[in-house]
């Protein structure tokens, strides 16, 4: 452990790191936010989510610096006394989970057909690349709006968990093309090395020469797509809640908040609205600046 | 290049059939149209008889083939949750669709080319990187957000332009569906917004892009050479450098002009734009599978026809592509 530690402190993406203000920055921001979120229960001041402490009188308060703001509520309330600091947290939780959830499904299948195709070229490689290329021809969002609606109308009356899935699932769906290519690409230059083909001679079988020796050589350029990807899934799932159709109203996600805030915008509540759209650029924006840094930082040609 | 358009043509048939052929399995494997055509207290000889009718008793192929006819005639059928014609619902979307799609690409073009060529000449000075900074928020602004900011700034707080549905329309064409409201001063009010919201990202696009191409084709020899023959700024900008940064510009906005339509479905839910993106969303809540179907097979087409202009307009612009090569493309 202590090991690692120190070759990590030694590595070229240290260094880089150290040296890239944006970066630090970014990062710090991210950390930021996915700490406040993954421990929401205890970082929030209230409960969003208690009935027992929901207090209509309270509701739509003003920022605490605003005229009619109150202290204990920092951003203000919406329309049902919900403090909005803690719906945030509460909310990036949501964002963050079904964001990462959708990006790991998207790259392990992406990753895997990559493999299969890059490795097994012939009838299959060239099958995933169409099936690629028409995914590609569509825009994201469509496609996981028809996912979405199919999942819809295949469960009519599906449940909180079901529906999580579903929308996960159709998020997945959209995202894993890009690691599909990225590693079929790296995984037809891997291939003709010298260690596949001494690895090929000792008689390991494809499916270990696969896993155990081209995997980890075509990981790093996947590991900025995922970066980026973490970025666009949980934009897709904001836009996707924002329309109606993603996360059940139950367990709201930033993009219900600004949802919901929507309906009471000209009344001049702009604080339900605004802050969870600033606190979804905020992510979406560190994480996509880290995962800049972090490709100029794998990329050797850069340095 | 007859053999280029050939194979393009086949691979959007293959393209549109592989489309179809979802829409047609959404149609007969989620739901049971004639349960929900019947109702629950139907008879056996009922439903049978239903099937017959609906020709849901014929082979596989054959039903498929009968979707087919039937979708390339515009019929797809009752819409579930309103229970009229779904080519009649589309007909009555589709023009306010295309006049926001097509307001925001001329939004999109005609400001950001020219701000592309600005940052790429401009490059390191204040200007150039405010528009930088700028795009790149463009990019990373989620659409519905710019909406509601827009919504916000000019509907709320300064009231100066109306924020939901299109305002006054007038009917074209002596048709009922057929309505535009860019005839009326009502209607251009309540345009700007929704088309400035679906523009922005475009424009940011397409910005970054110019400018990237741009900075790539100053750097080439012809340029140097125009330079030296001592030919003006002006001339050496615009009619030599412009030109050749417009092959992947053309791509690029042809391309983004499919996903205008569907991004389209956003912007429309934000200001209730009463287009098919609106049709569309309140399908997928409803599970209306009819319209989505349909919907998929429009937007489909759309594509396909927009990759395929794109692929010819390559030959216009480039006169190289026109040179068959020996040995194929």
């Amino acid at each position: 452990m202590k090991a690692a530690l120190a070759r990590w402190r030694d590595s070229d993406v240290w260094h880089s790191f150290r040296r890239s203000p944006t970066a630090i920055v970014a990062a710090v921001i991210a950390a930021l936010c996915l700490f406040c979120s993954l421990f929401a229960p205890w970082v929030a001041p209230h409960n969003p989510f208690d009935l027992a402490t929901l207090n209509l009188e309270a509701s739509r308060l003003p920022p605490a610096w605003m005229d009619g703001g109150h202290p204990s509520h920092l951003l203000g309330t919406d329309d049902q006394g919900r403090d909005i600091l803690s719906a945030l947290f509460y909310g990036a939780r949501i964002s963050l989970l079904v964001g990462l959830a959708s990006v790991l499904l998207s790259l392990v299948v992406g990753v895997a057909l990559g493999l299969l195709a890059g490795f097994v070229g012939g009838a299959v490689d060239a099958f995933i690349m169409r099936v690629c290329d028409v995914m590609l021809s569509f825009p994201s969002i469509l496609v996981a709006l028809l996912i979405d609606g199919v999942g819809r109308a295949i469960f009519p009356d599906a449940h909180d968990t079901l529906a999580f899935g579903v929308l996960i699932f159709a998020i997945a769906l959209t995202g894993w093309v890009q690691y599909a290519r990225t590693v079929r690409g790296s995984t037809l230059v891997e291939r003709q090395r010298e260690y596949v083909q001494a690895a090929r001679v000792i008689g390991v079988a494809p499916l270990r020469i696969m896993a155990r020796h081209v995997l980890p050589n075509v990981m790093g350029p996947v590991l900025v797509l995922a970066t980026i990807q973490v970025a666009a899934a949980i934009l897709t799932e904001a836009t996707l809640s924002f329309l109606g159709v993603g996360v059940p109203p139950t367990s709201p996600s930033l993009g219900t908040l600004i949802r919901t805030g929507n309906d009471t915008l000209f009344s001049g509540d702009w604080w339900i609205t605004i802050f969870p759209g600033l606190m979804l650029v905020l992510i979406a924006l560190s994480v996509n600046l880290l995962g800049d840094w972090l490709r100029d930082a794998l990329n050797p040609k850069l340095q | 290049m007859v053999a280029f358009i050939v194979r393009r043509l086949v691979q959007a048939v293959i393209v549109m059939l592989t489309v179809a052929f979802l829409a047609f399995m959404l149609f007969q494997y989620v739901g049971d149209p004639v349960a929900q055509m019947l109702g629950q207290d139907a008879t056996q000889e009922q439903r049978e008889a239903l099937q017959r009718d609906l020709g849901l008793d014929q082979p596989f192929p054959v039903q498929f083939a009968r979707f087919v006819g039937n979708a390339v005639q515009g019929e797809f059928g009752l819409s579930l949750r309103q229970g009229r014609q779904v080519s009649t619902l589309i007909a009555e979307r589709f023009p306010a669709t295309l006049e926001l799609s097509l307001a925001a690409a001329v939004i999109a073009l005609v400001v950001g080319v020219p701000l592309g060529v600005y940052a790429a000449l401009r490059r390191g000075r204040f200007g150039a990187q405010a528009v930088m900074t700028l795009s790149l928020l463009g990019v990373s602004l989620p659409t519905f957000l710019i909406g509601i900011l827009l919504i916000l700034v000019f509907s709320v707080q300064l009231q100066w332009l109306p924020s939901f549905g299109r305002g006054e329309t007038v009917a074209l064409f002596g048709s009922t569906s057929w309505t535009t409201g860019l005839l009326t001063l009502d209607g251009w009010a309540h345009l700007v917004l929704p088309a400035v919201t679906l523009s922005v990202f475009q424009l940011a696009l397409i910005l970054r892009l110019v400018r990237a191409e741009m900075l790539e084709v100053l750097r080439t020899d012809y340029i140097k050479f125009a330079r030296a023959r001592g030919l003006s700024d002006r001339a050496i900008h615009f009619r030599h450098a412009l030109k050749n940064t417009l092959v992947p510009v053309i791509t690029i906005t042809g391309l983004q002009l499919g996903s205008l339509i569907a991004f389209a479905i956003i912007t429309e839910t934000v200001f209730q734009w009463p287009g098919m993106g609106f049709l569309f969303i309140q399908a997928v809540q409803f599970a209306d599978i009819p319209v989505m179907a349909a919907y998929l097979c429009l937007i489909a087409l759309v594509f396909v026809v927009v990759n395929l202009v794109v692929d010819l307009l390559y030959f216009v612009v480039d006169p190289r592509l026109r040179v068959e090569k020996p040995g194929g493309p």
